[in-house]
């Protein structure tokens, strides 16, 4: 297993945000988190990825405990994720924000910017986020503010950041909300095709029909506890999750 | 002759006066470039100018000497300093820098130095200050700048990134801190005397505002904002007495109506594209 979870806790003030969680994720697959507002499925992301601290339990990554690391640390281990609310270095160019994005896989061009004549050669990293920008149909757009795309492309945007790391574990939060019909279907393509080379993803998703399609396992968060986890067919099939969670969707649909 | 001699010298001073402010504003640019308000640089500038004083006059040690000595010292003081403030954000952090300043101040009040400075024989504020510019100028497209501007733009992100957010922000500091010194040395060896107000509340606010007015975009701005500020009262001579209000009233002119500084009078294309998506103050 790539990410393994134990019991994971996590409190502000009395509230246990999450609470008790066991979860792994394994390469190659999409495990999806899903659960009602405010079950705890971006804490738990936070902790993953090192914007929040565990209050209890380990997060073991690759084998070795990251639960105490800063994010930069996990990033550098392989560990890249989106926001929920899209956080992108918006008065930057869209290219910059992918090449930050490989921050943690460029050597440092200090020295050679400053010699006279000095040769900085970031060609590589160019080719790189070029073909990122190319998977997420960004293409005609590298030299745009990044705060300057729609919303569904500054998505996407980020997503491409995120991989720019060539990352092994891929944390999604919420990656279709506001996306059209056809964005969300070309955002499901693309996790598919990355799982299919070897990530995995965990995807924090609310659209049901999205993550029925895509994820291999399912796990459900519902007060900060984790009420089922599954292949999409067995939770759907659960009743206490029809009861916490799904059967608002089936009313609302 | 007489009256040219005059002439030439009060400009000379003038001109030495300016590479000071220029070097001064280039050194807060760092920090403020990576996004971090820290009003320390004109302790540090006080450190070196006091320390190269010192060992000029009472060491007897060779003018380049005290100068690299005095630099050297106060920068390598940013360093504890900036592993202690920069666990504080925002307007904490230039409370805290500002107090390190006062602290500064009162130790150096103790030990007033008069004497005459030995002028800057050789190494004029002029070639540093085009070496510190063009340094940074190419620091800024590097991956350091970069980090800083990433920084800048949203810290949570940067980290999340792979950016060590507390090891660049300090760099950034050190980096300033660096910078200030020199400039501290030089003007102590520029000005016949030297007393702790020079380095005090008010010249930390001067800093800031000459970057402020000329604008954090790129290094050209510092300078913009040096030149000018320092500059037109003493040319225009009739504003000397008014000098802080002439300042005062550029500052909000400035920040009103070209927040990004008067440097991007020459790029406002790029601003007001930044405006539309209401990053225009960042940088
Ligand atoms: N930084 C924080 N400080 C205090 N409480 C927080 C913080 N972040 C989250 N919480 C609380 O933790 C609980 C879980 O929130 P979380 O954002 O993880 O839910 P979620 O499952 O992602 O919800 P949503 O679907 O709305 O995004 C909520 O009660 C929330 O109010
Ligand atoms: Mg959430």
């Amino acid at each position: 297993m790539l990410l393994e979870i134990r019991r994971l806790t996590k409190r502000f003030g009395g509230v246990e945000a999450v609470a008790d969680v066991d979860l792994s994720a394994e390469s190659g697959s999409v495990l999806s988190l899903i659960g009602p507002n405010g079950a705890g499925k971006t804490t738990l992301v936070n902790c993953i990825a090192g914007q929040f601290l565990a209050d209890g339990g380990v997060v073991g990554f690759r084998g070795e405990d990251i639960t105490r690391l800063p994010p930069h640390e996990r990033a550098k281990r392989g560990i890249a994720r989106t926001f929920q609310g899209v956080r992108l270095f918006k008065g930057l160019s869209v290219l910059d924000n992918v090449l930050i994005g490989r921050h943690s896989r460029t050597r440092s061009d200090v020295v050679a910017r400053i010699i006279p004549f000095g040769r900085a050669d970031g060609a590589g990293d160019r080719d790189k986020a070029g073909e990122l920008l190319h998977l997420v149909d960004l293409d005609s757009r590298h030299s745009e503010l990044a705060g300057e795309l729609s919303y569904g492309e500054q998505r996407r945007l980020e997503i491409a950041r995120a991989l720019a790391a060539e990352p092994s574990l891929l944390l999604l939060d919420e990656p279709a909300a506001g996306l059209n019909a056809a964005e969300s279907a070309r955002l499901r393509e693309l996790v598919r095709a990355l799982a299919g080379a070897g990530l995995a993803i965990v995807l924090i998703e609310h659209d049901v029909r999205l993550v029925m399609g895509v994820s291999e396992r399912i796990a459900v968060l519902n007060f900060g506890r984790k009420i089922a986890e599954g292949t999409p067919r067995e939770v759907q099939a659960d009743p206490g999750v029809r009861e916490a969670y799904l059967g608002v969707e089936d009313e609302a649909v | 002759m007489e009256a040219v001699g005059e002439f030439l010298r009060a400009y000379s001073t003038l001109f030495g006066g300016i590479g000071i402010s220029c070097l001064l504003a280039l050194s807060i640019w760092v920090t403020l470039y990576a996004g971090q308000l820290t009003l320390g640089n004109a302790a540090f500038m006080g450190v070196a100018a006091y320390t190269a004083a010192l060992l000029t006059l009472k060491a007897q040690w060779p003018f380049p000497v005290a100068l690299l000595a005095g630099a050297a010292a106060a920068t390598a003081l940013s360093l504890p300093l900036g592993l202690i403030v920069f666990r504080l954000r925002g307007v904490y952090l230039a409370i805290a820098t500002l107090a390190f300043g006062e602290m500064v101040r009162i130790v150096i009040l103790a030990l007033p130095i008069t004497g005459r400075g030995q002028g800057l024989n050789g190494i004029p504020p002029k070639t540093s200050v085009a070496a510190v510019a063009y340094v940074l100028a190419r620091v800024r497209v590097s991956t350091l700048g970069r980090a800083w501007a990433a920084i800048r733009e949203d810290e949570l992100a940067a980290a999340a990134n792979g950016i060590a957010v507390r090891r660049y922000t300090l760099a950034a500091f050190v980096i300033g801190a660096a910078v200030a010194s020199w400039a501290g040395g030089l003007s102590a060896h520029q000005n016949f005397s030297i007393d702790p107000g020079q380095f005090g509340f008010s010249t930390a606010v001067q800093i800031l505002v000459m970057a402020v007015v000329g604008g954090i975009p790129n290094v050209l701005g510092p300078l913009l904002g040096a030149a000018l500020l320092t500059a037109l009262p003493e040319l225009l001579r009739f504003l000397r007495e008014y000098r802080d209000i002439f300042q005062g009233a550029i500052l909000i002119l400035v920040i009103a109506y070209l927040p990004r500084g008067l440097i991007t009078l020459f790029d406002l294309a790029r601003t007001r594209r930044l405006m539309r998506i209401g990053q225009a103050d960042v940088a």
